[in-house]
């Protein structure tokens, strides 16, 4: 292979443009065991809070059509078990990391930012506003323009000039493109898109909902369409913030798929529950893929499928 | 943490046969297959490279051997009753499938001889007569109970009662054994045999009763519990259960890889399906 398959989000290079999804990878201790983190282009951390979290009673999780509903509910060591252990270990891999942080108040996402401020090793800072596994749909930040906005306000503040701030958006919002404007106009210098989307299974034996909580976040093969969707109309609107696209990525071509509505960058989530190696796969098909289609920058793909050309 | 020894390995389905209501799969893995200790369990990819299905199935894992040919053999019971395990048990021999193994916590082998009594339920007693096996080769005397609804599902085959002193069946519908669950033959057995240790695979309320009978009667009670997981490798975080630490602190913790073997006493059974008060986290 000779194209130039690095990235750059917000000025930070990656060598590749797979990450892995936050919450689908813990923080990569699990996944070293089938590969080395380094392989990565970064490991995006599974989203953390301020105390320690339980998370919530299972059942947790119930398998859909091409995809899966989760109601992990956030569950943590809180921030300083993770910047004791987590982060100490994974510099020593070697790995490129971006944490992802969540709160239950802008309070919080200003406490967070605060405490990583000054925390080395960190490539970038995903801002999780959008977990749809807590109580009330008024803490879902990312489904409000002026919330999305406090949010990454607070987190702007808080973090100083060096390390870039992404914002993790929700799809289940009347119109994204927004709230990413909106998040955007507050200091993010990029968008995750997307999180999850409510979902529910009822149980036709017990006639109950199928999770403890009744809800949960659907991801998988089944959401890639509104992933696709999501990142072109972002794209369209704001053509030159980095996008780390994800979305039921689970190959080469699914991931080639997001580069072309618009992302600079690929997670992978809900395939490594099916296939721990499943980034490593989908990197060397994506690399393969943009190759083929003759393209010796993959900067180059990112957001082809915006042009006017006919196919 | 997550086994050190699991693998993700391309496994040639060896053969399949019918065993009453189950499958009994034999695999091709290789040197992984002296790695498998009795407790550990498998995760399989299932329904083919197009499937619907996204995540893997996990199967405890019946037995596994060396060959003196060098051939390792990881062998199944598998109960078609969900879509994933129809399509695994409706697979033939030379079929190629994706294996995670082995995975998980094992059942701890006592250094001294003691008397040992296995529980299983259903197809639960997969793992128990490997581990039959193993405690006889240490000198233990091992009972063993089996129950189920009915007799097709008593999962015993005449090589795994070789390695037993004596086997107890229970059946609901009592077609077979001793009609009722074995929950209601444990106490008996326990103080007959003076049983030290109890091992147990199945059902979540049978493990539940057993650790109240274990509790009452002072014996260690090692089981192996079963949660849906989604990834079996302890980064998804589905398969928790409230399960108190070493240190005394409850913490919602991952059967994939703190189980699926645990101590039954230290499991919160009664409030196994919710966030306890005083949990870690809560």
């Amino acid at each position: 292979m000779s194209i130039n398959f690095s990235t750059s989000i917000a000025g930070r290079f990656f060598p590749t443009p797979i990450f892995t999804a936050s919450g689908c990878a813990g923080s990569g201790k699990e996944l070293s065991q089938f590969f080395p983190l380094t392989s990565l282009g970064a490991i995006v951390t599974k989203s953390i809070m301020i105390k320690p979290r339980s998370g919530r009673a299972t059942p947790r999780m119930a398998e859909t059509p091409s995809g899966m509903l989760n109601s992990i509910g956030l569950q943590g060591p809180g921030i300083d078990l993770f910047l004791e252990n987590d982060i100490p270990w994974l510099r020593d891999q070697g790995a490129r990391i971006i944490v992802s942080i969540a709160g239950e108040s802008v309070e919080d996402y200003a406490v967070l930012a605060r405490r990583l401020r000054n925390v080395p090793g960190i490539s970038a800072l995903e801002v999780n506003i959008s977990c749809p596994n807590v109580e009330n749909r008024g803490q879902v930040f990312a489904c409000d323009p002026t919330t999305a906005s406090d949010a990454i306000s607070a987190v702007r503040r808080n973090i100083g000039g060096e390390l870039p701030i992404i914002a993790k958006l929700s799809p289940d919002v009347t119109d994204i493109v927004s709230i990413a404007k909106s998040v955007v106009d507050a200091g993010a210098d990029g968008l995750a898109l997307i999180n999850t989307l409510l979902g529910m299974v009822i149980d036709t034996n017990s006639m109950l909902p199928k999770l403890s909580q009744k809800t949960g976040g659907l991801s998988g093969p089944a959401v890639r369409p509104v992933a696709v969707r999501a990142i072109y109309q972002v794209r369209a609107a704001l053509p030159e913030v980095p996008i780390v696209g994800m979305g039921g990525v689970s190959s080469g071509r699914d991931a080639f798929e997001l580069v072309l509505a618009g992302a600079n960058a690929v997670s992978i989530g809900t395939a490594t529950f099916g296939d721990p190696l499943a980034a490593m796969s989908i990197t060397r098909e994506l690399e393969e893929i943009v190759e083929a289609r003759g393209f010796s920058n993959f900067s180059d793909a990112v957001g082809y499928a915006h042009r006017t050309e006919q196919a | 943490m997550i086994n050190s020894k699991a693998a993700s390995i391309k496994a040639e389905l060896i053969s399949n046969k019918k065993a009453g209501s189950y499958n009994h799969m034999v695999f091709s893995v290789g040197e992984l297959a002296a790695h498998c200790k009795p407790g550990n369990f498998v995760a399989i990819k299932v329904g083919g490279p197009t499937s619907a299905m996204v995540l893997r199935r996990a199967f405890a894992i019946y037995r596994a051997s060396m060959r003196s040919d060098g051939m390792g053999l990881l062998e199944l019971v598998v109960a078609p009753y969900g879509n994933g395990s129809k399509w695994l048990a409706s697979q033939e021999a030379g079929s190629v499938i994706d294996v995670i193994a082995p995975l998980g916590t094992s059942f701890g082998i006592p250094v001294e001889p003691v008397n040992a009594l296995l529980v299983g339920g259903g197809y639960g007693s997969a793992p128990l007569f490997a581990l039959a096996e193993t405690l006889k080769q240490r000198g233990c005397r091992v009972d063993m109970v089996l129950g189920a609804s009915t007799a097709a599902k008593i999962y015993a085959p005449l090589e795994g009662k070789r390695s037993v002193n004596s086997l107890t069946i229970t059946t609901d519908d009592g077609s077979a054994g001793t009609m009722g669950r074995v929950s209601d033959v444990l106490s008996q057995l326990i103080q007959e045999n003076e049983v030290d240790v109890i091992y147990s695979c199945g059902p979540m309320a049978m493990l539940q009763a057993i650790t109240e009978i274990s509790t009452a009667h002072d014996v260690v009670h090692q089981c192996s519990v079963e949660e849906s997981m989604a990834c079996g490798i302890g980064v998804c975080m589905t398969c928790v259960l409230p399960v108190q630490g070493d240190d005394g602190v409850v913490r919602m913790t991952r059967t994939c890889v703190e189980g699926p073997v645990m101590d039954g006493n230290k499991v919160l059974w009664s409030t196994s399906r919710e966030i306890p008060d005083g949990v870690w986290g809560k």
